[in-house]
């Protein structure tokens, strides 16, 4: 037992839980009805994976650095940190844009055709829900600067 | 090549020696609040809401009895994946759009939250050594399967309710099939991830974590998670702030949608959905005439509704069907895209028609369109779907006509259906053999 643990680098229950899940996964697999169509399936699996790890995330990792640099570089008198108001809208707003791009962007070739409807509104209510989410970061900021100014002003005495 | 390049390269490809420079050295990641906590924080959140999606879409699978085989089973090759199925009630007559608005609606919550718990756990897909042992690289390969698994199945299920399909798979093979991939993973993850996870959540308390703003905010305890940066930079965020970034992002997103799933007189505030907004004096429609290539002339004054079984043939014009006993009724239509409408229909019930041939009782119905192909031009309706006498081949909607988009000359509801399964511009009934 023991040098099975020490060749496998777990206990087996690990490898037992990693069978049993495992064999669900590859009964699955096994079911999609053409081999041409698993291949085009497990492409696009294989692509989303990629999509997400390796452009997405080191995009808006980079975009965050971006953001906390003009921070540290640009923020204003420092009694309120900046960072969060434009990072909270701007993260709720792509993740928006993330979910409803094909909308947005009206990639569907068949919507209105469909839906019997236009995609056009959309962009626009898009941009107004983000619109929305700037200004209102934007006013509580100002409301928090303001309540901050008063704070220290009225810790100093007047001169 | 050189021998000592090529050891290096070896190496490098098995993932030994010094880390290469980049994300593989511990302090590349600077996070001050990465850590097992905030990872198991946004996992028990997955843990409660990854089963409710699982199961509300098995249940929308058995929602279109595949049992009764044809066009209602998008994926006769399931094997024993079908082992739960039932023949779908029709009572509660919501039961459809509760089932499939939960799928969707839970999913998207679950968008932000599969996004942010993949943030908090990045840098284990840059471990060094890549691979320790056998159990390592097993544990990686299931990995996989549960990462892309999971992004899989919300990009499919966001895709396709924006009627965007730039794939040439069916929607309904890959995300079944995806969905079985992923549950295996997500439970060998559950299992072998469950102590952390419990122990994670003990080491800090929620409520604390809620009290604590930006100046208090301190690094996790370095352990051996792999997740607590090394050298952290200064904290711009709490950790408060950042779960709050993922409750509002959900909430957002399904604040933005609901409405298409509450329906009509909620429908005006989902601004974000495919389905949501206003339509002046009408309710949403899924495929319109003219996407499913209906002839205006086929549906005029030459249109027969013929019903056939029990070697028996009826053929009825439209004003035979309006002359026989007319029932109305208040019923939901649920589309498999998650938006729901409740309309008042008015037609001759599906049992009086199957009567014309035969026991009303007898057996399911194969319900034909006049669509030329398309994916649910034909549907079987099973025995106890017929046989409710809620069950409408309609005429009318809310007291007039239907319109040419919504099913003219006539068409099927039938309680606590999948949308699809209330077929337009019907052609015939055809009575299935009994199979019992």
């Amino acid at each position: 037992m023991r040098r099975i643990t020490d060749w496998y680098g777990a206990s087996p229950l690990h490898l037992v839980a990693l069978l049993a899940g495992g064999a669900v996964s590859a009964y699955a697999v096994t079911r999609v009805p053409s081999l041409d169509l698993l291949v085009v399936i497990g492409l696009w699996f294989a692509g989303m994976l990629v999509v997400h790890d390796l452009v997405l995330f080191p995009i808006y990792a980079a975009v965050d650095n971006v953001v906390a640099w003009l921070r540290a570089n640009l923020g204003g008198d420092g009694l309120v940190p900046t960072v969060n108001y434009i990072r909270v809208p701007a993260v709720l707003s792509a993740l928006l844009l993330l979910a409803w791009f094909p909308l947005v962007f009206r990639l569907s070739p068949t919507f209105e055709r469909d839906a019997a409807r236009t995609d056009d509104p959309f962009l626009w209510h898009w941009l107004l829900t983000t619109a929305v989410l700037f200004i209102g970061s934007a006013v509580l900021y100002t409301v928090r600067v303001r309540a901050a100014r008063r704070k220290v002003s009225a810790s100093q005495p007047p001169l | 090549m050189d021998r000592r390049i090529a050891s290096r390269l070896t190496r490098l490809a098995l993932g030994r020696g010094q880390p290469p420079p980049g994300p593989f050295r511990p302090t590349f990641w600077r996070s001050p609040i990465r850590g097992p906590w905030l990872s198991s924080v946004l996992g028990s959140i997955l843990l409660l809401g990854i089963p409710v999606v699982f199961v509300t879409g098995l249940l929308s699978y058995a929602a279109y009895n595949p049992a009764l085989g044809g066009g209602n089973d998008r994926t006769p090759d399931k094997g024993i994946l079908g082992f739960y199925l039932f023949t779908w009630p029709t009572d509660p007559v919501w039961l459809y759009g509760v089932v499939i608005g939960t799928h969707v609606l839970v999913g998207l919550a679950l968008f932000p939250v599969v996004l942010g718990k993949l943030w908090s756990v990045i840098p284990k897909l840059f471990t060094w050594p890549t691979l320790r042992s056998p159990a390592h690289a097993l544990e990686r390969l299931s990995l996989v399967l549960l990462v892309g698994g999971a992004v899989f199945e919300l990009v499919t299920g966001l895709l396709n309710i924006q009627l965007f399909s730039p794939w040439s798979f069916s929607f309904y093979t890959a995300h079944l099939y995806g969905a079985w991939v992923f549950i295996g993973a997500f439970v060998t993850h559950v299992a072998l991830k469950l102590p952390t996870m419990v122990r994670s959540l003990h080491a800090r308390r929620l409520r604390d974590e809620l009290r604590t703003g930006l100046a208090d905010t301190r690094p996790e305890e370095p352990g051996d998670s792999g997740l607590v940066a090394v050298s952290p930079a200064a904290p711009t965020i709490s950790r408060r702030g950042v779960l709050g970034i993922v409750g509002g992002s959900s909430l957002l997103l399904v604040g933005l949608a609901g409405g298409q799933t509450l329906g009509d007189g909620f429908r005006r505030t989902a601004l974000l959905a495919p389905r949501g907004g206003t339509f002046p004096g009408d309710f949403p429609v899924n495929k319109t005439a003219v996407g499913t290539g209906i002839r205006r002339a086929d549906t005029g004054s030459d249109w027969r509704l013929e019903i056939d079984g029990n070697g028996r043939l009826v053929s009825l014009t439209r004003d035979d069907l309006l002359a026989m006993e007319r029932r109305t009724e208040r019923l939901p239509i649920a589309c498999v895209e998650g938006w729901t409408t409740t309309q008042t229909w008015t037609g001759v019930r599906l049992a009086d028609l199957v009567a014309l041939v035969g026991s009303p009782s007898a057996s399911g119905v194969l319900v034909s369109s006049l669509q030329q192909g398309g994916a649910f031009g034909a549907a079987r309706l099973a025995a106890n779907q017929v046989r409710d006498p809620r069950s409408l081949l309609a005429l009318k909607v809310n007291g007039s006509d239907l319109s040419l988009d919504h099913g003219f000359p006539a068409r099927v509801i039938v309680p606590a259906a999948p949308g699809v399964h209330c077929t337009k511009w019907v052609r015939s009934l055809r009575l299935l053999a009994d199979k019992a």
